[in-house]
């Protein structure tokens, strides 16, 4: 099995020590280090963070290498790097850049509009989007060692990361209760291989750490995903986008790690500005939503 | 029982608390300074140590850890050891100092050299030892007190220091729970000493 071999472990280590905390998106060596300073556990490494990639629109591609590079050298926290879904050329170059993680990204503009990465092929660890427990599975069959909900990146509207982690915690409660005999089918319906399907059904959660990702702009927003079952969670253009970084990218740190103690988000809500302007996702059509990328 | 807690600002408390409960023991998560009220041992686990600092830090948690580590024992992974040792390289950075040992943080790489390797190399009785290193530090120095219970590559991996114990590994993330036991074990005895 997959999940139990030697490579694929040291991947899921990585993760299993990114969870608690805060992967903060920045696009360059001065925010990588305030992200440091904050208290985030590791940093996203990208050209334009989703909000930006939305209002100018074009193709998203992988971050330009010596950004990157510019990155890892300022910080010794893990950095993340973003490549397009299905573009196996943009992970070989950062696998060979050596960046600790790579996220599969709905984020970018897909390279392939039918296949995702065989990241199985890979050494470094990969993290994927997902909105369903078929599509967290799935990722997780091709490699995946992270399992973040996609939400709707970009848009400081918590309402898509909401609706995808309900979604997968909600299946993986239901899987529990289900019958051997019944698990072939729920495996069809779920469009999972059936491995995976009896490993959720046994141990009630996923093979891997399960984060949260795509809205997430204040402090409660974070405690409300790490509430809902989200084991860490990632900020895009929520700090960066916001009125005072330093201070929200510490509020949520602060509310990440004291999830469940209502006096201290409180605290940690008070010190605040102006969260980024948020989008109603009601609003956007299909071809605007990035989470409906990748299958 | 001994009240075991493990320090969860950030990482991978869960994996150590479960580790705990296999080992027989009923730990308890500890955010706060007044959390550590009670407790005969304390775990801080893998993660990074960057983020545990600043929490440490916004929740004035340095010098009370550092009172808890004067009297009860401190088992620390990674991360752990790292706030643990008194003197942290790559780069320096604040420590609660409890252990004298000098410790190079990431120091065999990115994530790319992170494995998982079984030491013949140990003081934990019979057969190997398996221990997953993630972007693991390397302990540069060993101070007065301090015991290495197992080696890798000629580095010590594990060191007790009498009342603390450090691993540059995670015997959190393996099904072994002789590391957890003999940690649970020295706390037993400070507990029926009371």
């Amino acid at each position: 099995m997959i999940y139990l071999d030697d490579a694929f472990r040291v991947k899921v280590g990585l993760a299993e020590m990114l969870k608690g905390g805060v992967i903060m998106d920045v696009t360059d060596a001065r925010q990588a280090e305030i992200a440091e300073k904050a208290g985030a556990c590791a940093v996203m490494a990208l050209e334009r963070v989703p909000a930006d990639i939305r209002r100018e629109g074009g193709v998203a591609r992988m971050a330009a290498i010596s950004k990157i590079r510019e990155i890892m050298q300022a910080v010794s926290i893990p950095v993340m790097a973003k490549c397009r879904i299905g573009h196996f050329a943009e992970a070989q170059v950062l696998e060979a850049l050596e960046v600790d993680y790579i996220d599969e990204s709905e984020v970018l503009t897909p390279a392939d509009e039918e296949h995702h990465i065989w990241k199985r092929d890979f050494k470094v660890p990969f993290v994927c989007g997902c909105r369903n427990l078929g599509e967290a599975l799935r990722r997780i069959a091709e490699g995946a060692a992270m399992i973040r909900t996609k939400g709707e990146a970009g848009t400081g509207n918590i309402v898509e990361a909401v609706r995808h982690m309900r979604t997968v915690m909600k299946e993986i409660r239901l899987l529990t209760t289900l019958r051997q005999d019944e698990l072939m089918a729920e495996a069809k319906r779920l469009q999972a291989p059936l491995e995976l399907v009896q490993y959720v059904h046994d141990h009630g959660r996923l093979p891997v750490p399960n984060f949260s990702a795509g809205g997430v702009a204040t402090p409660a927003d974070a405690a409300l995903m790490r509430q809902l079952g989200a084991e860490a969670v990632f900020v895009g253009s929520g700090i960066f986008k916001s009125s005072d970084p330093e201070r929200r990218a510490r509020a949520i740190v602060k509310a990440t790690t004291h999830y469940n103690d209502a006096k201290a988000v409180l605290e940690a809500s008070e010190e605040l500005g102006e969260a980024m302007p948020g989008l109603d996702v009601r609003t956007m059509s299909e071809s605007e939503m990035l989470s409906t990328r990748g299958w | 029982m001994a009240r075991v807690g493990v320090l969860a600002l950030q990482g991978d408390y869960e994996a150590h608390a479960a580790a705990l409960r296999r080992a027989g023991a009923e730990p308890c998560e500890v955010r706060l300074a007044a959390e550590l009220d009670g407790l005969d041992g304390l775990v801080i686990p893998g993660g990074e140590s960057t983020s545990m600092l600043r929490l440490m830090e916004y929740y004035g948690l340095m010098e009370p850890l550092r009172r808890f580590g004067m009297e009860k024992p401190i088992f620390g992974t990674c991360a752990g050891a790292i706030l643990l040792a008194s003197d942290v390289l790559n780069p320096p950075q604040p420590s609660l100092a409890l252990v004298d040992m000098t410790i190079e943080r990431n120091a065999y790489g990115r994530q790319l050299d992170s494995r998982v390797v079984r030491l013949s190399e140990h003081r934990l009785g019979d057969g190997e030892l398996e221990a997953v290193f993630i972007r693991a530090p390397i302990i540069r120095r060993v101070g007065a007190g301090g015991r290495v219970l197992a080696t890798y590559l000629g580095d010590p991996v594990l060191v007790d220091f009498g009342r603390h114990l450090v691993a540059t590994f995670h015997p959190e993330l393996t099904a072994d729970s002789r590391i957890h036991g003999l940690f649970l074990e020295r706390l037993g005895a400070g507990a029926a000493k009371r």
